[in-house]
């Protein structure tokens, strides 16, 4: 066993290293000006998604042309991973079909949660998010937007749905 | 508790040799020392609460009331020595008001099933206050369903305190039930339950307190307190979790059925008609945590050995260096801000959500809780989803709490 001090000193490095890779410039960037923040009327599609563990809660509400994203906004409140994830997502989904936005969602949640799993291009400034995973108290904060987007998406008509919670 | 003045905190009060006692406060986290602040949510446990545990399961263990046997003899003995050391450390009158629980959780559900729903109707009301854990709101909301009862709840004022004038004006001719917190488990406040007790029994309403945070930090005594029923749960106390206690006043628990039915708390069973067990068997139903009694028991000894004031004089020191500390930081807010409290803040800071604090603290070995503290109405009332929470106990130092100063100072600059 190496002497206590050098193994304080490399694990204090590592975990430095973990927390800078969670709280990423982009993440600071996007928790400071969320992107596409408030609120959308008329909406296509409107659903509050809710985390009862931190109590965390944003509405994504977004509007499809011919199939497409052709809009979508989120308002809420939540910690800087859950208001950065959102921010990112609704910047990476406007475009997409809803099966590529539900893809993507699939590859987001393979990024959060499986280690094996290395950001693929096709992620583009959502790679940003791969830190989270180390945090496995904080995956929730990063997918809460993502499952309140894949109801919405889901849902066709412009009703409110129930809201979608974590638990 | 809190105007303590430097010149006053306890000389002899040795914190690291104290410390030493408590095993896990010795590792590092994330590769720094352990600063263990969410003590509120549970405390950790001195190597008498572990070693009591660690002997019971390795040369005693047997199921307890049943047996002739030397084991269960043992294991009995140690378990009901564990309510003989609980009767004495918050004088109650006799082994008959101890009864063992889960936790402050099961003891409130017991008495809301047992004691308050075969006695509301329809109209009756329950009272409580603004600033209660779940666990004291969630029961009453329940029996009040049960029976057609009404939940009543005393206000709050904007520093978390709770006026005696506010919670009398809320008690009526059809207040059958008076139920509060000795201690605010998100705030701190320390509630004048001497004279909550008193104006609730000179109304001739009965009384129920949940302790779970006053026990670990100051001496309750059932006696003079004078109220019907005191809960409290061993982790917070420095013993194992999955058991509390749920004192009752003797004639109170005599007249109440019992709450669950099962073994132990009976004398004898034909399919006719079963007849109940006397007090405390009556209330515990089936085999119950021995080794958490035991441990707890343990936990009871070494509070009852150490110097409490000294303790309590570390404590309120503590907390008006975090108050002086954290109140330096710019952007921070404390929540509660009663003029008695025990050793425990809450606070947020502007720009930084509590998880992103709680993980950047956590990034200095410095644990602390965030989040709702299971009183979703205590946020509301301050307009907030969630707080940070740093909650002391008598082996916290005041280095520690300079760590989470700092801590807290670094996280507000990340997010500036």
């Amino acid at each position: 066993m190496p002497p206590a001090s050098s193994a304080r000193a490399s694990y204090s490095l590592k975990y430095t290293m973990e927390l800078n890779d969670l709280y990423r410039d982009v993440i600071l960037d996007h928790n400071r000006r969320p992107r596409n923040f408030g609120g959308l009327d008329p909406a296509d599609a409107s659903v509050e998604g809710f985390n009862p563990m931190c109590g965390d809660r944003l509405t994504v509400r977004l509007k499809l042309d011919d199939g497409k994203i052709s809009d979508i906004r989120f308002e809420g409140q939540g910690c800087a991973i859950s208001t950065a994830s959102a921010s990112l997502m609704t910047e990476a989904v406007k475009g997409c079909t809803r099966d590529e936005a539900l893809r993507l969602f699939e590859r987001v949640h393979q990024l959060l949660t499986d280690d094996a799993a290395p950001p693929g291009e096709e992620l583009g400034k959502l790679a940003a998010l791969s830190g989270v995973k180390e945090y496995p108290a904080r995956v929730k904060c990063a997918s809460l937007c993502w499952h309140t987007l894949a109801s919405a998406l889901r849902s066709t008509g412009p009703q409110t749905l129930p809201a979608v919670s974590t638990e | 508790m809190t105007n303590i003045a430097l010149a006053d905190r306890p000389l002899n009060f040795d914190v690291h040799a104290l410390r030493r006692q408590f095993p896990v406060l010795a590792r590092m986290v994330r590769g720094k020392p352990l600063a263990f602040l969410d003590n509120g949510a549970s405390a950790q446990r001195p190597n008498a609460v572990i070693d009591a545990v660690d002997d019971y399961e390795r040369h005693h263990h047997a199921n307890i009331h049943r047996g002739v046997h030397t084991l269960s003899q043992e294991a009995t003995a140690l378990y009901e020595t564990a309510r003989d050391r609980l009767v004495e450390f918050i004088n109650a009158r006799s082994r008959h008001e101890i009864i063992f629980v889960r936790g402050t959780t099961e003891a409130i559900n017991l008495v809301a099933q047992s004691y308050a729903r075969p006695l509301l109707k329809p109209g009756d009301e329950i009272l409580i206050t603004h600033l209660e854990h779940h666990a004291n709101i969630v029961p009453w909301q329940m029996v009040c369903e049960q029976t057609g009862a009404n939940l009543v709840v005393a206000p709050i004022d904007s520093h978390g305190e709770v006026h005696e004038e506010a919670v009398v004006a809320g008690m009526s001719p059809r207040t059958r039930l008076f139920a509060c917190a000795h201690v605010s488990n998100a705030l701190g406040t320390v509630l004048p339950i001497r004279r909550l007790i008193a104006a609730a029994k000179a109304r001739g309403i009965t009384t129920l307190i949940d302790g779970a945070q006053a026990v670990p930090h100051m001496p309750v005594d059932m006696r003079e307190l004078d109220c019907d029923f005191y809960a409290f749960s061993g982790h917070k106390m420095f013993g194992p979790t999955g058991v509390g206690v749920l004192y009752g006043r003797e004639q109170l628990l005599e007249r109440m059925p019992p709450w669950q039915g099962g073994g132990e708390m009976i004398l004898a069973v034909t399919f006719a008609k079963t007849t109940y067990n006397s007090l405390p068997n009556k209330f515990e139903a089936g085999t119950p945590n021995i080794s958490g009694g035991v441990g707890f028991g343990a936990a009871v000894d070494f509070l009852s050995r150490m110097d409490r004031d000294a303790a309590q004089r570390h404590e309120a020191a503590l907390l008006e260096h975090a108050t002086a500390a954290l109140s330096r930081i710019p952007e921070l807010r404390i929540v509660g801000t009663a003029g008695e409290k025990a050793s425990l803040v809450s606070f947020t800071v502007a720009g930084v959500h509590p998880h992103d604090l709680g993980t950047i603290l956590d990034e200095d070995g410095i644990a602390i809780r965030t989040g709702h503290h299971c009183a979703m109405p205590v946020m509301d009332f301050f307009k907030l989803p969630a707080t940070a929470r740093a909650s002391f106990a008598f082996y916290n130092t005041f280095e520690e709490i300079d760590r989470l100063a700092a801590g807290v100072e670094r996280a507000r600059k990340l997010f500036a």
